[in-house]
Formats: structure tokens, sequence, C-alpha cells
């Protein structure tokens, strides 16, 4: 090349490979091109990926009413909805300030966390809301079923779920899985409805109150337990502790006593 | 690399004669992990080709121009970022299949079969051999994976894409499900199977043996 080129871009691509002017410089273009890439994907591609999780959850709440014996008719006979309520968990009651539409600010706000400690934190959670949103089934005065969100750390993973309850507050009438990153073929059998089938009629506490249920290795042996996954007792664990935190005092147990006590 | 391509050759010669997955023995993890049924096999496969032929071009595009010291990062910078597109893309329009595959998507990746062929291939040819190479080697895994899926499907459940096949012997038929092959050891068994199956047609692909075993005296009567 005799003349110096006055393009600096012909400049640049004649530069030697080797040269570190232009390994920096092509490792920061491939890095910005790339950075453009996925941030643009994930932010032109959210508002549809929101809207396919909420349909989902709403599909998948409405299939948990209507595969528990009995609800459909119910439903019916209340109006065909269920009603909304928002849960102060630290009280264990209808929340005084919070309603469905301000949920979400309410749950951007930090002072609306608590922190768990780790002998509380069975569920490997870290921190839980103040404010949960579920879903009541009244017959006449009394509550006839409950839904009850409930997350917890499985084997890769968090694990949501929604958790029907039956008017006793005892009884399971039912359990959907909402979102999961488990093995699949294993652990992600969690989402099968074989699997869930296991769950109506279990009973999560005995009569002292006591949060009682698991998921067995392998078969169920008493009315406590579901039947197990094999090759998947993680997962089956993880199900374990975020049930048994979500019934227990730091979750929904003050509400669970409340309803029981025919308080709500 | 002047003489003019074969593409038909560059295109085919990966489906069976040199497949990436019985002959070289890569990308076998996910061929391992995503293959318990034959539509999660599907979609690992046209994922896999889309990120392997996007990757191939494009680093072949600028194969020119990459720095000799932090080729492999560059790759691997490319490879991901088409990835994580791809499972936005997933997740977005097809998200029953995006929670199948749940990790295995971001898990291309690592995918030895992608870098192997970028690093390979793409790095030494033009755009569109180097692209028609990668395709072609994404149909060859797509191939194999399809085979092992829908093997593992119909003997494990009975069904294929989710349609029941084999009736059950729980449902009255005569079948009964191994569950066997709904763990990861079936499938190294079924590939293991393959490519002897392979090999035992097409003998070329035989190894010669890296070691020899010590010659014994036979035994002094």
């Amino acid at each position: 090349m005799a003349e110096t080129d006055w393009n600096p871009w012909r400049r640049f691509l004649a530069l030697p490979n080797e040269s570190r002017t232009k390994t920096v410089i092509v490792a920061f273009l491939v890095s910005v091109v790339c950075a453009l890439l996925v941030s643009g994907a994930t932010v032109l591609l959210r508002p549809i990926q929101t809207a396919n999780r909420a349909a989902e959850e709403q599909a998948r709440i409405a299939d948990l009413v209507s595969s528990i014996p009995g609800m459909a008719a119910l439903l019916e006979q209340s109006g065909g909805t269920l009603s909304t309520v928002i849960i102060d968990l630290q009280r264990g009651r209808a929340a005084q300030d919070v309603t469905s539409g301000t949920l979400d600010t309410a749950l951007a706000d930090p002072a609306n966390w608590t922190a768990l400690d780790a002998e509380a934190d069975v569920a490997g959670l870290g921190q839980r809301p103040d404010y949960v949103q579920i879903f009541l089934l009244r017959d006449g005065e009394d509550v006839s079923l409950a839904l009850l969100p409930v997350t917890g750390q499985g084997y890769g993973g968090r694990i949501d779920a929604i958790l029907a309850l039956q008017g006793d507050m005892k009884t399971i009438a039912g359990i959907t899985i909402t979102g999961h990153s488990e093995t699949p073929g294993l652990g992600g059998r969690i989402e099968e409805r074989a699997w869930q089938a296991s769950f109506p009629g279990t009973e999560i506490r005995d009569d002292t109150g006591e949060v009682r249920f698991r998921v067995a290795r392998g078969r169920a042996t008493n009315a406590h337990e579901v039947d197990g996954i094999t090759g998947a007792t993680r997962t089956g664990n993880g199900v374990t502790r975020m049930m048994r935190f979500w019934l227990g005092p730091d979750g929904y147990g003050p509400l669970l006593d409340a309803i029981e006590r025919g308080e709500f | 690399m002047a003489e003019r391509t074969d593409f038909w050759a560059t295109l085919t010669d990966p489906l069976i004669r040199q497949n990436p997955v019985t002959l070289q023995i890569l990308g076998i993890c996910s061929a391992l992990a995503v293959t318990t049924t034959l539509a999660t096999a599907l979609t690992m496969s046209i994922s896999l080709t889309i990120v392997l032929t996007l990757a191939a071009g494009i680093i072949s595009m600028i194969r020119r121009h990459i720095p000799d010291t932090i080729r492999l990062i560059v790759q691997i910078v490319i490879v991901a970022s088409l990835v994580i597109v791809i499972d936005q893309v997933l997740q977005a329009f097809f998200a029953d299949i995006s929670r199948a595959l749940s990790v295995y998507v971001g898990l291309i990746t690592t995918n030895c079969l992608v870098l192997g062929r970028t690093e390979a291939f793409a790095r030494h040819h033009a755009p569109l051999p180097a692209m028609i190479d990668a395709f072609g080697n994404g149909l060859g895994y797509s191939l194999v994976l399809i085979v092992i899926g829908a093997t593992r499907e119909l003997f494990g459940k009975g069904q294929l894409l989710g349609a029941q096949v084999l009736p059950l012997a729980t449902e009255g038929g005569w079948f009964t499900p191994l569950s066997l092959m709904l763990l990861a050891p079936s499938a190294f068994f079924l590939l293991g199977g393959l490519v002897w199956a392979v090999r035992s047609i097409k003998a070329e692909q035989i190894e010669p043996p890296e070691h020899t075993p010590p010659v014994r005296p036979e035994p002094a009567e």
C-alpha cells in the first residue's frame, strides 16, 4: 500500500489480525453488536412473553378448578367467578389498603417484603412478599375452596404452583404447577396430570395442626404423603419444603387458622 | 481454498458418512437430555440447526478479521447471542415447547457441535459453503436426535408426538412402557447401538484402536 487510505474503516481492516489495536476493536465491536441483538430481542418480545405467562396461569387456574369434583357446579352457583382477595400474610387476614390493581405497585416497594432468616426459610426463597393474591370460592358464608399460590426452590430453579384447599383448610383439593425449570422427563414430570392426581384428598396437617405434608420416596404410605417421582428426589424434596413453608406459620398458616375458625 | 466447493457433497456428507454425532461423537450431551419425546427432539433440532447455520454465516463473514488470540471468545459470544435470541423467540411464540425444553435451549451455546463446526469449517471458508456445511451438520444432528427421540418416546410411553401408538396395558392394551427409556442412560444405550449399526454398515468409520493389549504368552501346560 503506497499511500495511506483516508478511510479509517479500511485502514482498520487492513491492520494485521495480530495487532493489539485490531484485537481490542474487534472484541469491542463484536460485543456491541451482540449486546444490541440480545437486548433488542428481549425488549421487543417481553410484552408477548408476559401476556403468554398471564394467559397460561389463567388457563391453569380454570383447569384446576374444573378438575376438582363438584367445583364446576359450585362455581356456577356462586355466579361463575372466584372472588379475588389480597391477603396480608403478617396478619393473616384481608389487606386493608392494597387491592388487585395496586398489588404490583405495592410489591415493587422492598418495604412490603419480609426477609426470611435461614431457619424459617425452608423453601429457599430469601424473602417473602407481605401481600399475596388468593382466590376463594364461597358456599353461602363459608369458604368452600381456597386457591393459594405457592413458590419454592426446586432442583433446577423456582417452582411456582397453585394449591387448592378444601373448605376444612386441611385437605388438598388439587394442585397445578404454573412454572418450573426442572429436568425434562424427571423432575419436569411434576407438571403432568398423572402426578398431580395423587394430591387430592391428601391431608396437609394432622389434628394438632402441624404441617405433615410430604412427597414420599416411591409410593405414598399415609394420608399426609403423595407419590414421589423416580429419579427426581430433589424436586420432590423441593415440593415438600415449598408446601411446608407456605402452609406453615410464615406462609398461609395464620390465614388458614382464621378461615378454619370461621373468621373469614 | 480457491477450488469450487461441491455444495451437494458439503450438504449430504454430514448426514451419515460424516455424521457429527455418530462419527465425531459431538454434541451428545443434548442428544441425551432432550430426546425423551419426539416433539422436544424436533424443536431442539430446529433450534440448533438455525443457530449453527447463522453462526457459521456470521463467523465466516468476519473470518479474515478475527484475531487469532481471541477467536474462541469471539465465536462463543456470537453463538451465545444467537442462542439467547432464539430462546426469547421460542418463549414468545412457542411457549409450550419452550417450557418443555427449559434449560437445554441455553445449552446450545456449549454444544460442542456448534463451536466445532465454526472452528473447523466456517473459519476457513466463504459464507455460502460455510452455511451449507453448518446446515448439513444441523440436519445430521437432527437425524440422530429424531431417531433416538422417536425410539424413546415409542418404547417409553407408547406414543409418537403425544399420540398413543401402542395401546398401554394399564388401559386394556398389551404394551407395558419401559420406563428405562425415559431415563438418561437409555439414550446412551441407543446412541451406542446407533454408532455400532452405522459402523457395521460403513466399515471405514471404524477407528483404529488407540491401545493394543499386551501380548500374553499362552499359559504353560
